[in-house]
């Protein structure tokens, strides 16, 4: 299927809308991650993936998608909610009491969509490769794909399962690392440098791609390649460059966004520079 | 009183390995990972049985457990093996959150559990392992006491869905169990019926718990003794009913007083029956090298221990 740019930037609009809602209407949660990541979620659950939004936890014959850095929810859950998981109107229920909608995503609510808790970070990379293992040995051809922050990568268990995918040919991965240079207390730069990403994954044997993460047409361009380096041995790394909080000006740039939420005088602001597109919940 | 002999000892883990066998061959969504400690856990045999359903993941615990999860979606049932020590304590939170919280059906296959482990030492010495896992909502916790009893449970435990922390050891130890039981997960085994004292045991220490009632029938006390294989969910109507009868408890463990056995049982009582109870237990301490025999007298584990507990388990209830 030919991709429609404009239809596909017009729903990432709306999630942009939908998470500074949320993230609003609970006073709490992490807009920063979520807005620079909502053109990959967008590009990945309208257009790239193969996925069935009548919910099976086992995943059978579909696509899968793992988020390991649990805690830009907000950006998930409208996703999944604006392609058919749940209804749109709970995610007014984001990080209330009894909501499904949790603060880090979980199985444990039976949310449609979620097939492993995350937020504890670093555990989503051997998730993944668990799931591809087990796509493999039920001769299922589908693909995993999963997405990591790049703070992330400063927990070791990252590095067990980077090791561990290239070296058992784990090649129906593709694993995104959201690069936006930023952590709660600063820069990754100034925390824990990361070095050289590329050569850091490629010595360690994956197939490296990289794309800007907020120009959607780069964004399909690069997944669509992605796949076609599946199943020729290696598994696929994408880094993805992106800015923190963006399409809010105010919100760009900055770990300030990391993890607060906008008062009801700066929601008004961001929601003036993102256009309703597909009504709000 | 029923009297229990053997005619071999043999290791847990042995058993462990005879059962996960016999589980891939019943059902081909059984699988195995392995953290570099292949003969140690025994997993020899499936490994050769099963090549493509084994999966060697090196010297990372963290990254097995998570595979591990990750294997349950699309319908396999995992089972994961390495020393009790790197399957809790090192990876505690991937556990919690990949496996416990995220209610996936792994099975955590610990060897080399307690003090019998031996001249490794305290590094290697796990004693907590049964309370940091018992604590996990939704985690089973099981603890066989021979060769035969962890092979059947091991079996069983690939049957029944969820989360499930399967503990055994390394030492030969008498076995004495019958080689075709079923195995009940959270069904107490009534190995010898008394009415003095109840010995609630689990793992190694139910063989010391059945000598241990026989020398105190040949002083005249009646001891009733209590194979508690699954420590989570608990047989509490068991040990009720027992502590009805008795009137007062030992329990006995190759763990930690603290967080152990002792500890689930003394909650039950408390909340419904409170009777004196005595701990045959390590006292909220670390191991160290030695041999496993030297250990477990060294840190109170002996038959002999527990005759001592019993009387005074007696005396308390009696007021003497």
């Amino acid at each position: 299927m030919t991709p429609d740019l404009n239809k596909l930037e017009g729903i990432a609009t709306q999630v942009r809308r939908d998470i500074v809602r949320m993230v609003h209407g609970s006073q709490s949660g992490h807009p920063g991650g979520s807005l620079g990541c909502a053109d990959f979620f967008v590009a990945l659950y309208f257009q790239v993936m193969k996925h069935n939004s009548d919910f099976q936890m086992n995943g059978k014959n579909e696509d899968l998608f793992f988020l390991s850095n649990g805690h830009i929810s907000p950006v998930w859950y409208s996703v999944l909610a604006r392609s058919g998981y749940f209804e749109v109107e709970e995610l007014a229920t984001f990080r209330k009491l009894n909501t499904r909608l949790q603060g880090h995503p979980t199985t444990h609510e039976h949310l449609p969509g979620i097939r492993i808790a995350s937020g504890s970070l670093g555990q989503g990379l051997s998730v993944a490769i668990g799931a591809a293992i087990t796509k493999k040995l039920n001769n299922d051809p589908n693909l995993v794909y999963t997405l990591h922050g790049d703070g992330e990568l400063q927990e070791g268990q990252i590095w067990e399962a980077a090791m561990y995918a290239p070296h058992n040919k784990v090649d129906n991965l593709i694993s995104t690392i959201d690069v936006n240079g930023q952590q709660i207390d600063g820069s990754t730069e100034n925390v824990l440098s990361l070095g050289n990403l590329r050569a850091k994954w490629e010595a360690f044997g994956w197939d490296v791609l990289e794309m800007n993460g907020n120009d959607m047409q780069d964004v399909l361009r690069v997944l669509e390649l992605a796949k076609s380096k599946t199943g020729k041995g290696k598994p696929i790394l994408i880094l993805m460059q992106t800015v923190m909080g963006n399409g809010i000006d105010f919100m760009m740039h900055s770990h300030k966004w990391h993890g607060i939420a906008p008062n009801d005088e700066q929601l008004a602001a961001a929601l003036l520079q993102l256009k309703d597109t597909k009504e709000d919940y | 009183m029923k009297k229990y002999t053997y005619t071999e000892k043999k290791d847990t883990r042995s058993g462990f390995g005879a059962g996960l066998l016999e589980a891939g061959k019943k059902n081909k969504e059984v699988v195995a990972l392995c953290a570099d400690l292949i003969g140690s856990l025994k997993m020899d045999a499936f490994k050769n049985e099963f090549p493509d359903r084994f999966f060697q993941v090196g010297i990372a615990e963290a990254n097995m457990m998570g595979i591990a999860a990750g294997m349950t979606i699309g319908g396999k049932i995992p089972f994961t093996g390495t020393f009790a020590n790197f399957s809790t304590g090192r990876v505690y939170d991937q556990i919690r959150q990949s496996i416990a919280y995220s209610n996936k059906n792994v099975k955590i296959c610990a060897s080399h559990a307690g003090l019998t482990l031996g001249e490794d030492g305290a590094t290697h010495q796990i004693l907590e392992d049964i309370g940091l896992m018992k604590m996990l909502p939704g985690m089973t916790v099981i603890n066989p006491c021979d060769y035969n009893q962890t092979k059947a449970a091991t079996m069983a435990i690939a049957e029944y869905e969820g989360p499930v922390y399967l503990r055994f050891g390394r030492p030969s130890v008498p076995v004495f169990t019958d080689p075709d039981q079923k195995f009940e997960i959270g069904k107490a085994w009534m190995v010898n019926e008394g009415t003095d004292v109840s010995i609630i045991a689990t793992g190694h220490l139910v063989w010391k718990a059945i000598e241990a009632a026989e020398k105190l029938a040949e002083m005249g006390i009646n001891a009733e003794v209590i194979n508690i294989h699954t420590i989570k969910p608990l047989d509490e109507k068991a040990i009720l009913d027992s502590v009805a009868k008795t009137g007062c408890v030992v329990t006995a463990e190759e763990h930690n007083r603290l967080g152990g056995l002792g500890d689930s049982v003394a909650q039950v009582l408390a909340r419904n029956n409170p009777a004196p109870q005595e701990y045959v237990a390590v006292d909220d301490s670390f191991g160290e090298s030695g041999t496993p025999d030297q250990l477990m007298e060294k840190y109170g584990l002996e038959s002999g221990d527990i005759i001592k507990a019993a009387q005074k388990a007696i005396n308390r209830k009696t007021g003497k």
